[in-house]
């Protein structure tokens, strides 16, 4: 049996796949990878399925150490330094650990969340389809919450592969693509506000919701409205200040949305650092479902994009 | 939040279940709006919209049978920290409020927020409380409230800006039970009291698995 044993981790650093689905009609979100597309890379490069579960780790300085046979593993997402011991491992690249070998990412210097993907079967059960961590809800495997300091992650059937590597995918860039929320008329001339201004992310954001700063917004109910659903990506305005609802959101809401993110920029945007400053452009519907073909189209070519660098 | 627009709301939903359309991959039922949610890949948007209004206008041929649970609540005390205030307010005593409370068969008009979190619809109209201005930033698994015209069963821990009047040991969701849901949007439930005694003993069956809510229907 092959173990990554956690010595050090932030609070947003855990297990995560693409997400559980059919039971969000019983208040259950999703959950899932805030970036699929960093997600996929890291299972593409260990020869896993694009939405095999691995481990999202988030902005804070992360260390593992690997117990039993060698583990073949790959690191993407955000920028930072890592290494094995004092030899630097690149990113984007599948690398070895040893028994004993410890594994330390450097807090994050260009986005938030990695991905660290091992070429073995993870131990642990699958709630509704999936392995994701939704701490509230006391879901996920093998932990049902975050990852801490003592915890260990065990792997059958490890596979050994050769080096190989990828160029980092990029999906988009520049302002963040939104199409127009369910009570986008209800907001008047905030909605114009809404696209013309620069907002910051707050350092308050995590897994459940992304908090903007930046103008006020006005709205025509004075912010409440009769509960209705919410997506992954909406934008809700609660007095007058724009949460972008995202992976561990409430299924339901009673605030009014005046935007949705467009699912194929989402993990771009979760990568945005707090007090990072971004704008929204607002698309309609065919163009956002253009891009979330593209979007798709981008995930399946990654195992493609695969070269062996020996 | 009419008792119709929510009676539409799960009227599409059950047409849409029994005639599935090729790319919805799930929904979500609320007050006075169904969510549908879709993959783009299968599904284009204007497709979708036609289906979902040619849906719409069948008649409402599969009606179900909801069934209807009485729920146990252990009111006031430190069950319910808001009982008396929300009492003095109507100028009752708690004692009515409680009669209030537990004597509709309320609407589970939408389950959302978190898992478990009942909406329900059917509240003595005597007994309707505006919001807390301070919201709590956590109240206690099973807490039973009011807020506005509306009241909620909650299963998780959790903030909440609405009045708490009583606890239940049900557990609407139990991630280590079968079913983890016990209660589906549309169902009905009544409230019963119980003293803190048997809500102890409720409460410890029901960390063993078993549901202590009763169906009655």
């Amino acid at each position: 049996m092959s173990t990554l044993d956690v010595i050090t981790a932030g609070p947003l650093t855990s297990v995560q796949d693409f997400g559980r689905f059919g039971v969000q009609r019983y208040g259950l979100t999703p959950s899932g990878a805030m970036d699929r597309l960093s997600l996929a890379a890291a299972n593409a490069l260990v020869g896993r399925p694009l939405s095999a579960p691995a481990i999202e780790i988030g902005p804070t300085k992360t260390v593992f150490v690997a117990r039993g046979g060698p583990l073949c593993v790959a690191l993407t997402g955000a920028l930072r330094f890592a290494r094995i011991g004092d030899d630097a491992c690149p990113l984007y690249r599948t690398f070895t650990l040893r028994d004993g070998d410890t594994l330390t990412l450097d807090a994050a210097r260009k986005g938030v969340f990695s991905y660290l993907a091992v070429a073995g079967d993870l131990t642990g059960h699958a709630t509704f389809g999936s392995f994701s961590v939704n701490a509230r809800a006391g879901l996920g495997s093998p932990y049902p919450r975050p990852l801490r300091s003592g915890d260990r992650l065990a792997f059958e059937n490890v596979t050994s592969l050769p080096d190989r590597s990828m160029i980092p995918p990029v999906f988009g860039e520049g302002d963040i693509r939104v199409v127009p929320g369910p009570q986008y008329d209800e907001f008047g001339k905030s909605a114009e506000i809404f696209c013309n201004s620069l907002w910051h992310i707050s350092p308050t954001s995590d897994r459940m919701g992304y908090r903007l700063e930046g103008p006020a917004l006005t709205h025509a109910g004075n912010f409440n409205i009769v509960s209705d659903g919410t997506v992954d990506g909406s934008i809700q305005v609660a007095g007058g200040q724009p949460i972008v609802l995202m992976k561990d959101r409430g299924t339901t809401g009673g605030y009014p949305k005046i935007a949705t993110i467009i699912s194929a920029d989402l993990g771009r945007f979760a990568q945005t650092r707090p007090r990072h400053t971004l704008r929204f452009v607002a698309i309609d519907v065919a163009a956002a479902q253009q891009e979330a073909r593209a979007f798709h189209a981008l995930l399946q070519s990654l195992p493609d994009r695969i070269r062996n660098s020996a | 939040m009419d008792a119709e627009s929510n009676r539409r709301v799960f009227a599409l939903d059950r047409a849409l279940n029994n005639m599935p359309v090729e790319g919805v991959t799930e929904t979500v039922p609320t007050y006075r709006s169904l969510l549908v949610h879709y993959d783009p890949l299968k599904l284009g948007f204007s497709e979708l919209s036609d289906r979902l209004l040619a849906l719409l206008d069948q008649p409402d041929i599969a009606e179900r049978a909801s069934r209807h649970w009485r729920i146990p609540v252990a009111y006031g005390g430190a069950f319910g920290l808001d009982l008396d205030d929300v009492a003095k307010v109507h100028g009752m005593s708690p004692d009515e409020l409680i009669q209030r409370h537990s004597a509709p068969r309320y609407d589970v008009a939408m389950i959302g927020f978190t898992p478990g979190f009942s909406y329900l619809r059917g509240l003595d109209p005597a007994i309707a409380t505006p919001r807390r201005t301070q919201p709590r930033i956590s109240t206690p698994a099973g807490t039973i409230s009011i807020g506005g015209v509306q009241a909620a069963l909650q299963c998780l821990a959790g903030p909440s800006g609405w009045h708490l009047l009583g606890r239940t040991p049900v557990r609407t969701f139990d991630p280590q039970r079968a079913p983890v849901f016990l209660i589906e949007p549309g169902d009905t439930v009544t409230f019963q009291q119980i003293d803190a005694a048997e809500f102890e003993r409720l409460e410890r069956l029901a960390e063993q698995g078993a549901a202590v809510a009763e169906l009655i229907a």
